[in-house]
């Protein structure tokens, strides 16, 4: 027998006070040594940004005092921080491409990204008083996800850009709805898993001394393997189809706790990357350019060109970087979005990059504590999934960049260029704070 | 500005951006380590247990019995038995073993109660560390615990009554 002793819990809201002052203080300064290296340093126009920051910041502090109260403390202040530094490095390419007779205004625009998607958080905390009201649409949001995600191939209003069908064209403004999509399968997801996780656990065959699923509980794993092949074909999105398919594996190991479902789902995967590198040339170039990337005639070719030119990127950078504003982050394509992780991995060096991946551990963490804090089961999938989500999207991400992993387009939350993407993960935020707030909260006394 | 308080301000942002981080492990702290498992009854009085059930096994196990107990876990159960102490499987009993229990009408279920006021899948016993909980999964007509009616997980205490349409079910050490 084992006792365990509980902590009082405490809102730790002093706490995020403190933390969201040192997170305001790294973007106020981020941006001060940008525009002092660009010189276009004006203190009156920087002591603007700070106010605007403080204010920000205070704002969704006493909106969290006021309407979660219990809320982690952790997560606002690391997702600040993280925003504050992308909006810096955006800045400071639109500097460099201005150098380079480029006119680029992302860092004003993504300015006002951040701000909707602040909004987009705080009416999520302010409208979704009960995160178990979402478990009333499961089917909807799975219905609402497929929308999502087939909305690109609607023509006249699907967009392509650079060969990849995954953009939609609202108010000349281009959107990604497979970002929103992510969101609406994890609820779904988790309804889902939250009913049959039973019949998904114990019902089946054993091996090797593990319980393999029967066939027909296998429907609703194929079918999202079916679904994220399909995306992977037709938009040819690889990182999204990776995406989902990992946070659905994820989600059906935490739901039953088997491990023989993430080996079948491992296998699938496997299985769908070979058929896809042998079948489709799109993604056999993108292969050759991760396997071969420095090799004379695939980086003439171009292919791994982009790759190639962030790795040099983040060579230069060293151990310390070349410091905010000094380095030459504009000669990769795509420096602002794609490939913001090489332009910071070569200004802040690898003690910036762990900094910044840190603070990604951290929020992922907190999505993980939260998932073994609440006692209901729809809560935990969900808080699981949401977390699992992110920490997915960084690795394709910064694998991709790093080259761990074959390249493919997504966004990194928070830092990269992007509108959908901003939004989204400030979505996902809320959501988590919600459901921090609702795992954190004591337990009221029965009257 | 000097080359040198350029180099410093560049180095200072790092340290900032590392303040951050560790400031915040820091507020984890009491989260990462929050929680004390304290060991009681270790060594010797353990084994004693141990030689106590080991002397016991003269009685007919669960194993002998027949029953099959739906055990996957090795997980040592807490409670003996769920009873069921009315409705029409009244005098039922389910060894309980690691795995959860799932009550209502559809065969896929553990319990299957024929009753009209039960759901298809109506709720679900579980074992969370080492006390049973039980959890509504949506019913029509709910579950009660004592008068209380289950919405979130509760604690499922051994002499605790379950309520379901007409069955009661009891947890029994």
């Amino acid at each position: 027998m084992a006792t365990v002793a509980d902590v009082t819990v405490r809102t730790g809201r002093r706490s995020e006070l403190g933390l969201l002052g040192l997170a305001v203080a790294v973007a106020v300064l981020a941006r001060g040594l940008v525009d002092y290296h660009a010189d276009f340093l004006e203190l009156d126009e920087l002591a603007l940004y700070a106010a605007a920051w403080c204010g920000t910041a205070l704002v969704i502090h006493l909106a969290i005092r006021r309407w979660a109260p219990f809320a982690d403390p952790v997560l606002v202040p690391a997702v600040l921080a993280l925003n504050g530094i992308g909006l810096a490095m955006i800045r400071r390419i639109d500097f460099a491409y201005a150098n380079r007779g480029r006119d680029t205004d992302f860092g004003q625009v993504q300015e006002v990204w951040t701000l909707l998607g602040i909004v987009l958080a705080l009416l999520v905390i302010l409208l979704l008083r009960d995160y178990r009201l979402l478990r009333r649409f499961t089917y909807t949001a799975g219905v609402l996800g497929l929308i999502g995600l087939l909305l690109p191939l609607v023509p006249g209003l699907g967009k392509e850009i650079n060969g990849a069908k995954i953009w939609i064209s609202v108010l000349g403004r281009s959107l990604q709805p497979a970002e929103f999509a992510k969101i609406a399968f994890v609820v779904f997801f988790a309804g889902f898993l939250v009913t049959n996780r039973d019949t998904l656990a114990l019902a089946g065959p054993k091996v090797l001394g593990m319980r393999f699923p029967r066939p027909r509980d296998m429907g609703p794993l194929a079918l999202v393997w079916v679904a994220a092949m399909l995306v992977q074909i037709y938009e040819r999105d690889l990182g999204t189809s990776l995406l989902l398919f990992g946070i659905f594996v994820a989600m059906l190991y935490v739901a039953t706790e088997r491990l023989s479902w993430v080996l079948v789902g491992l296998g699938m995967f496997g299985f769908g990357a070979v058929l896809a590198g042998t079948l489709f040339s799109h993604v056999q170039v993108r292969y050759t350019a991760w396997l071969h990337a420095l090799d004379r005639e695939v980086y003439s070719s171009g292919t791994s060109e982009q790759l190639v030119r962030g790795l040099f990127g983040m060579a230069n950078g060293g151990l310390f970087g070349t410091g905010l504003g000094e380095g030459r982050p504009d000669l990769v394509p795509y420096a602002e979005s794609d490939f913001i992780v090489a332009s910071l991995g070569e200004e802040l060096g690898l003690t910036g990059l762990m900094a910044i991946l840190t603070l990604y551990v951290i929020i992922v963490q907190r999505a993980m504590r939260t998932a073994i804090g609440t006692r209901h089961g729809f809560g935990k999938l969900l808080a699981a999934g949401l977390g699992f989500a992110i920490a997915l999207q960084v690795f394709i991400v910064v694998g991709g960049v790093t080259r761990v992993i074959p390249l493919t387009g997504l966004t990194t939350p928070f830092l990269a260029y992007g509108g959908s993407s901003m939004l989204a993960n400030w979505m996902i935020i809320g959501l988590l704070l919600r459901l921090s707030d609702q795992a954190r909260r004591p337990e009221e006394v029965a009257a | 500005m000097s080359q040198l308080s350029i180099t410093l301000l560049r180095m200072g942002f790092l340290v900032l951006l590392w303040a951050l981080v560790l400031s915040a492990i820091a507020v984890l702290r009491a989260d990462l380590y929050g929680t004390r498992v304290t060991a009681r009854g270790r060594g010797r009085e353990s084994r004693r247990d141990a030689e106590a059930r080991a002397e016991k096994t003269a009685s007919p196990s669960r194993a002998a019995t027949g029953i099959r107990t739906g055990s996957i876990s090795t997980r040592e159960p807490s409670a003996g038995h769920l009873a069921v102490t009315g409705g029409p499987l009244k005098g039922t009993t389910i060894p309980l073993g690691g795995a959860p229990i799932l009550v209502g009408r559809a065969s896929t279920c553990t319990l299957v109660i024929d009753d009209d006021y039960c759901s298809a899948k109506h709720c679900r016993i579980y074992l969370e560390g080492d006390r049973w909980m039980v959890e509504d999964l949506g019913s029509t007509n709910g579950t009660f615990l004592g008068n209380q009616k289950v919405t979130d997980p509760v604690p499922f205490r051994t002499g605790d009554v379950v309520r379901i349409g007409a069955t009661a079910l009891e947890l029994r050490g």
